[in-house]
């Protein structure tokens, strides 16, 4: 239960959990882009130090780093497979009967994992190091602007807390009505998936009528409050940008030029193996 | 700033169900004082409450806060009303929308547009009036029942009411956090804040300097506890039930001590035994 | 001995930075014919306790045996067991799911693979027997009753699977008066007539007081200590270091004891009070 509040929050004290929520969403959301510019091993070996080091100054294990990537080790495998045996190319490495796997296909292969990987592990440092509080704050923030267009962003905002906050009190909810069911001798675990879904009735009518129950009572609760959509309210939390925001930001900017660097300018691939050919 | 009700009828929609659920009451809430208002489920004590803040608007007669009528459209008039008259419900996690705290107290002064260094100061004071000030950052989840209704309190009491209605507050929750919610109400209640409490648990009433019973929506009692109390075919009637110790000085009486037959605490209770023999 | 628990161990979300022990060797008899408070603060690891009695979790470490049925064995027989153990839930009520008392009533007995004939018995005698009239409610839709009429709804489900153990969880929370008596006396004709051994977890220590022949004090995951309701609430210590309440009796006969006023025995239930009361009057 833990879990959803608190996303995959891993509580500890670094300049990276302190840092405006904001900034880092801006950081994953360039990162993202930044990824699909990479071409070089350097340029991948990079990154991959680039994140180390962030989780490192985060104070995050490398252990809890990769269980983030275990959940989409099977897509990885499969990309991989796929390109190393359907792409085409020059080089023609292995020929087995029907089987050809080219130079260009093994790369294809390593670099698709390698990408897809990074594309895992850096906005895991994210939600590793920020509650889903501060993310809904920051999407309100960086939302705001929307609302010249008449896009009602603190209710979206609203909607979003109020979310995070019944999530956990539902699923724990969930976690009784099935208890108390299965007390009354119900099985959720055997059967096809008819007979499985059949199983959930008596969960789901109990927790949707108990969802609705709540909601009626949360409304009542707001309007004591005089909650209105429309009214011009103030907002308590507000965000800081500090300087070490500022520092932050220039840093992942640096690295992530260099991909853009690579990409159009230096190849530094063939810098590095020219180096090796001219010893 | 009294609150008046003048001959309120409430009937519920037609289409939700055919319940009348307060008749033709009368009643003022005089400023600064404790009133429980008691009666079995179904009496209509929790509508009652509604009507107060204009949650609910009466189907016959008038209820005034300040002489102002609840039966408004007007939301800034409505609002003046519910800020006056502050509401806590009977399930805490019902009622909260934010998942820390001080985000959740500053849920009331941010809709009634406070500026944010006095919400800040709302904050402060509001914690510090429940005894919550350590779980300024924290997040609800985690708290005991009783804790999470101090935290609604808190949350209403950031509003600056001059009344604090607790609809049921104590219902769902353990002794402890029953005897923690009741301390805070009293505690309001010394620094001059008007205190509405509705409950079914008569050792809470026994606190209060008014009861108020209730029965089929119609105010069936109204008096000093110590009256209320006394009146035991009353009380079987009504279906309350007395506190312990009451119950035991009764039982005792029957079985022919010579007790007072009077309202006792625990206490009082053992002090006349005591001095009986 | 119908129920025989010992070195029950239980850890939330082991080996994740939000662990957390509920259950640290707990041990525990309970005997047919028992009906046993269990008490404690909330937290104290009660309700994980009695999840176990039915298998809601899986047991970690530790042996738990409920009328023969061996919980630790590779494959307990789950079925005999929840239709041994009766397990009401707090706020019962919030469990109901289908169109008609009678269909809901009879989710149980069906799971358990009854005869349509031998369900329909039982779901005519366990409405009956919460006190409703079961040609009045069979075909009601039960989200259209009155809270306490839910309730009584709910637990028939649960008796009407004939559990020789009955495990409430806090059954009068949120009842007016009225309310509470209904169902603590409901509890006790169950307790006469089809489930013999009751287990009942409580806040409520003047019920517990009064009901109970047997307490078993929660307090960080142990059992601090198990006895008759006289031992558990007349032992200073132990109340003050678990942070118990003691019940209204027994703190009046605390107040008589400051005032050098000794009652002869020492009563925790409201007919012992006057009883003694009145022998020391006579004494």
């Amino acid at each position: 239960m833990h879990n959803v509040v608190f996303g995959q929050y891993y509580p500890s004290d670094s300049v990276v959990h302190r840092l405006d929520a904001r900034m880092k969403l801006l950081a994953v959301i360039l990162y993202i882009v930044t990824v699909f510019f990479v071409v070089d091993y350097a340029m991948y070996a990079a990154l991959f130090l680039f994140v180390f080091a962030v989780a490192l100054i985060a104070k995050i294990p490398l252990k809890v780093l990769f269980r983030t990537v275990r959940t989409i080790v099977f897509l990885v495998l499969i990309t991989s497979i796929i390109n190393l045996f359907f792409t085409q190319g020059d080089t023609l490495w292995v020929h087995w009967h029907f089987i050809k796997i080219y130079r260009e296909g093994v790369e294809r292969a390593i670099k698709l994992a390698l990408r897809l990987i990074l594309l895992m592990l850096f906005p895991s440092i994210l939600t590793l190091t920020t509650t889903p509080m501060e993310l809904t704050d920051a999407l309100e923030s960086l939302m705001s602007p929307l609302k010249l267009l008449k896009v009602p962003v603190h209710a979206i905002a609203l909607i979003m807390s109020i979310a995070l906050r019944m999530i956990p009190i539902l699923v724990e909810e969930t976690e009784k009505i099935m208890q108390a069911q299965k007390a009354r001798g119900a099985d959720f675990d055997t059967g096809g998936a008819l007979k499985k879904a059949k199983a959930m009735i008596p969960v789901l009518v109990p927790l949707f009528v108990g969802a609705f129950r709540r909601a009626d009572e949360l409304a009542l609760a707001m309007d004591a409050r005089c909650y209105s959509s429309v009214a011009k309210r103030t907002k308590y939390r507000v965000m800081r940008f500090a300087l070490r925001d500022l520092f932050a930001s220039l840093f992942c900017i640096a690295v992530f030029s260099l991909v853009f660097l690579n990409k159009y300018l230096w190849p530094f691939d063939e810098m590095i193996l020219s180096l090796f050919g001219s010893l | 700033m009294p609150i008046r009700f003048d001959n309120v009828t409430y009937a519920y929609p037609a289409e939700e169900s055919d319940l009348v659920a307060v008749r033709e009451v009368s009643l003022t809430i005089e400023d600064g004082s404790f009133v429980c208002i008691c009666g079995e489920n179904g009496s209509g004590k929790s509508t009652l409450a509604k009507l107060m803040n204009g949650l609910l608007q009466p189907t016959v007669g008038v209820v005034t806060v300040d002489g102002k009528t609840t039966a408004t459209e007007e939301e800034k008039e409505l609002f003046a009303i519910r800020q006056k008259v502050g509401m806590v419900f009977q399930n805490p996690d019902n009622q909260m929308v934010a998942s820390i705290i001080e985000d959740e107290i500053a849920f009331g002064p941010e809709n009634l547009g406070v500026p944010r260094e006095e919400i800040g100061e709302r904050i402060t004071y509001a914690l510090e009036a429940v005894g919550m000030s350590e779980h300024r950052k924290h997040t609800p989840y985690k708290l005991s029942g009783g804790q999470k209704q101090r935290i609604a309190i808190a949350a209403v009491l950031a509003m600056r009411p001059e009344v604090l209605v607790l609809d049921e507050s104590t219902a769902m929750l353990d002794p402890r956090g029953r005897a923690e919610v009741l301390k805070v109400a009293e505690d309001l209640h010394r620094q001059g804040i008007t205190v509405v409490l509705i409950t079914h648990f008569m050792e809470e009433a026994a606190r209060a300097d008014r009861v108020v019973v209730m029965k089929d929506g119609r105010v069936v009692m109204d008096g000093a506890p110590e009256e209320i109390f006394r009146d035991r075919e009353a009380i079987a009637k009504y279906d309350l039930e007395l506190p312990v110790a009451d119950a035991l000085a009764a039982s005792l009486v029957e079985a022919g001590l010579p007790l007072e037959d009077k309202i006792y605490g625990e206490s009082a209770l053992a002090e006349a035994i005591c001095r009986s023999k | 001995m119908s129920i025989e628990i010992k070195d029950l161990s239980y850890v939330y979300s082991p080996g994740t930075p939000y662990a957390c022990t509920a259950l640290d060797k707990v041990s525990l008899t309970v005997d047919e014919g028992d009906f046993v408070g269990i008490i404690g603060k909330t937290g104290s690891g009660k309700s994980t306790f009695i999840q176990h009695l039915n298998a809601l979790i899986r047991l970690q470490s530790g042996s738990l045996k409920v009328f023969g049925i061996d919980l630790s064995a590779k494959k307990p027989d789950l079925k005999k067991l929840r239709g041994t153990v009766g397990m009401v839930m707090q706020y019962p009520e919030y469990q109901l799911f289908d169109e008609t008392v009678e269909k809901d009533v009879s989710y149980g007995p069906k799971n358990l693979g009854l005869s349509e004939e031998e369900i329909k018995g039982r779901v005519r005698e366990a409405i009956g027997l919460v006190g409703l009239d079961y040609d009045e409610v069979k075909d009601r839709s039960p989200f259209e009753l009155s809270g306490g009429q839910k309730r009584r709804v709910a637990i028939a489900g649960v008796i009407a699977m004939k559990p020789r153990v009955l495990v409430l969880d806090e059954p009068t929370a949120g009842l007016d008066p009225r309310g509470k008596r209904e169902i603590l006396s409901l509890v006790h004709k169950l307790k006469e007539t089809s489930s013999p051994t009751v287990l009942i977890i409580s806040h409520d220590m003047d019920a517990v007081a009064e009901h109970c022949n047997k307490v078993a004090l929660f307090s960080k995951g142990k059992i601090a200590s198990v006895g008759s309701p006289r031992e558990i609430f007349y032992d200073d210590a132990l109340l003050n270091e678990t942070e118990m309440d003691r019940p209204a009796v027994v703190r009046i006969v605390k107040e008589m004891e400051q005032r050098g006023v000794i009652l002869p025995e020492r009563p925790v239930t409201r007919a012992e009070f006057v009883a003694a009361v009145k022998r020391w009057r006579d004494a």
